[in-house]
């Protein structure tokens, strides 16, 4: 065993009361910073799930054409763009880029969808409504509509609609009764209400429907191609780059999930940063008590930091004895913090799954090997500053000859 | 004849600046044959114990020259003293100045264990080998804390020994000890200086352990009267 372990070890274990009360103190500041970050990561998790949970990480879309004017040098040229409504854009070669766009890393999931508007009508009541066409089995790809639905099946057929709560409010229908869609190229279908979904999102429950792909292409007059694809990522935060893949790749227009929603992003940073903050203090509480309590045992121990110095033993073998000591305290004030907080994580469910009124902690996000590792970075840093002046400790004036 | 031991050549040791200047040793030569027996006897404040910390090289010369094995030690950084200290002096205190949470035996072999940085099979041979010698074999696994006086002197004399030093310095020895516990200590420096040539230098009061000595030197005021 390197020697200055076993004495700093026995150093240790010559008090224990002392030794456990300080591990405690660090055990403390431990499950503090785990608990922290369990709260803070929870938190978030919990608040991109109910708000961006059921949007797409990244949209795909054909390119915007902009006019070119045919003068080479453009000089005295004036462009104007008149928009029509009747014209959208597609991507007639959706079949070739869906398997590019799934190639792309990090990408878990590509929804390929017919996208109009349209009214939908029951009887007198009429509302507007955003409609959207789904593949059968992508029909919870991206909004998850299997989970959201309150009354009926999420099954797509080519008879159904689903609608949100909201609308079928406005609409005064129920699963099973039949409402007409009428699209903006004015095609009429008339539908059955398979199922009623509530996302928790307004603008989804008040005024959208979802329809098999096949009923999409006739009420919007597009047998072929896409209106655009929907992505979901495995990790929502890599967005941004995902989606400059994914236009590297195809040359399509691409927007992340991040881009219009600029103010959640601003909330999520700055509720990460109060976490931060709160796992500093942690730390820093941490970092002062084992500093204190180093330095109360230097002075307790001065007369043995002599006497070993008298024996030869060399300033480093000294500042070794007092390091080693803290990393000890750290390390093992982090196992038992970190191995406390997993424990009391335990019983709470994932923040996914967390009622209205729960504590949305995140028992994956507790952080615990950092918290351990900054820990005994923090302890080995606190133990310098006692350990130097331990080494500087002079043996004539402890100890005498 | 062998070189000298130690070399003392006009040794000055100034404590404090200016006004509040004390000067503890004015001079002072002295030279240790290899083997000696040393008795250094003083009044209290005539400046044994600061000798004794500047042999050991515990402490610095104001000004002066001190050699030891031929090798100057007034011009050494810290970690050459610590090295040279480690390897050549052995000290026994008056205090006896074991560490309380190590067993006799861990106390013994401290001195090579630190400068390996690990205890080996041969240091606690030794090292039990030594507190056989001093007669406490049978105390070698207990705590130092639980020992009387006269065995923790006796584990401080072996401890001394584990590096087979050429010079121990031993100051007042047997200050804390009953007359039986100090005549077997006495008798052990004895036994250990005629078996093993180990020099010794021992400060002491007592003129009876002076007295047991093959030759005394005495201090006063900074400076040898009698070496």
């Amino acid at each position: 065993m390197i020697y200055s372990l076993k004495v700093a070890s026995r150093y240790l274990t010559s008090n224990l009361a002392q030794t456990g009360l300080l591990i405690v103190g660090v055990a403390v500041g431990v499950y503090v910073f785990v608990f922290m970050s369990a709260l803070i990561g929870g938190l978030a998790v919990l608040l991109l799930d109910r708000t961006v949970g059921n949007i797409a990480h990244v949209t795909v879309e054909e390119s915007d054409r902009g006019p070119v004017s045919l003068f080479p040098d453009g000089d005295g040229t004036l462009i104007a763009v008149l928009r029509s409504s009747a014209q959208r854009t597609t991507l007639q070669a959706a079949d070739a880029f869906a398997p590019l766009i799934s190639a792309v890393p990090h990408v878990r999931m590509v929804a390929g969808e017919v996208l109009g508007n349209g009214f939908i009508q029951k009887g007198e009541a009429l509302a507007p409504v955003a409609v959207t066409g789904l593949v059968p089995d992508q029909v919870s790809a991206i909004a998850n509509i299997a989970r959201s639905i309150v009354d009926g099946s999420p099954d797509l057929t080519i008879s159904t609609v689903l609608i949100g709560t909201g609308l079928a409010r406005t609409l005064g229908v129920g699963v099973g009764q039949t409402v007409s869609v009428r699209s903006d190229r004015n095609v009429e279908l008339t539908l059955t209400v398979g199922g009623i979904f509530s996302l928790g999102v307004a603008g989804l429950d008040d005024a959208s429907a979802y329809v098999n792909q096949r009923v999409a292409r006739v009420l919007f007059e597009l047998p072929a191609g896409l209106s655009r694809f929907e992505v979901k990522l495995d990790d929502l935060q890599l967005a941004p780059s995902a989606a400059s893949a994914i236009a590297a790749l195809t040359g399509l227009k691409t927007t992340p999930w991040t881009e219009k929603n600029k103010e959640l992003l601003d909330a999520l940073v700055a509720q990460a940063r109060t976490g931060d903050l709160i796992k500093v203090f942690a730390l820093i509480s941490i970092v002062i008590g084992i500093a204190s309590a180093l330095l109360l045992s230097t002075y307790r121990r001065q007369s043995e930091i002599g006497i070993m110095r008298a024996m030869g033993a060399s300033r480093r073998f000294v500042v070794l004895v007092f390091v080693i000591q803290g990393a000890m305290i750290g390390i093992c004030g982090g196992i038992l913090g970190a191995g406390l907080a997993y424990l009391s994580l335990l019983p709470f469910p994932v923040p996914e799954a967390t009622a209205a009124a729960g504590l949305p902690v995140d028992i994956r996000q507790g952080a615990y090997g950092t918290a351990i590792l900054l820990t005994l970075v923090g302890a080995v840093l606190a133990s310098i500053w006692p350990a130097y002046a331990a080494s500087k400790v002079d043996p004539v004036t402890v100890i005498g000859p | 004849m062998s070189a000298p031991l130690v070399i003392v050549d006009r040794l000055v040791k100034q404590f404090g600046d200016g006004d509040t200047a004390v000067t503890v040793l004015k001079g002072l030569d002295l030279t240790l044959e290899v083997g000696e027996f040393v008795a250094l006897l003083g009044p209290s404040g005539s400046g044994k114990s600061t000798l004794l910390s500047i042999l050991g090289t515990l402490m610095r010369p104001t000004e002066g020259r001190l050699t030891m094995l031929g090798e100057s030690l007034v011009d050494a950084d810290d970690v050459q003293l610590t090295e040279f200290r480690n390897r050549h002096i052995g000290f026994v205190f008056q205090a006896h100045h074991l560490l309380p949470d190590f067993t006799a035996l861990e106390n013994t072999i401290f001195p090579a264990a630190t400068h390996r940085g690990r205890e080996t099979d041969a240091d606690r041979e030794r090292g039990a080998a030594l507190l056989d010698r001093v007669g406490l074999s049978d105390r070698r696994d207990f705590l130092a804390a639980k020992l009387s006086g006269g065995q923790k002197q006796r584990v401080a004399v072996a401890r001394s020994l584990m590096n087979s030093p050429e010079l121990v310095l031993a100051d007042e020895p047997t200050g804390n000890l009953d007359r039986e516990s100090a005549d077997q200590v006495m008798d052990l420096l004895v036994e250990i200086n005629r078996a093993d040539g180990t020099a010794f230098l021992i400060s002491t009061h007592d003129e009876r352990i002076a007295g047991r000595c093959k030759r005394q030197i005495r201090m006063l005021d900074g400076r040898l009267v009698d070496a």
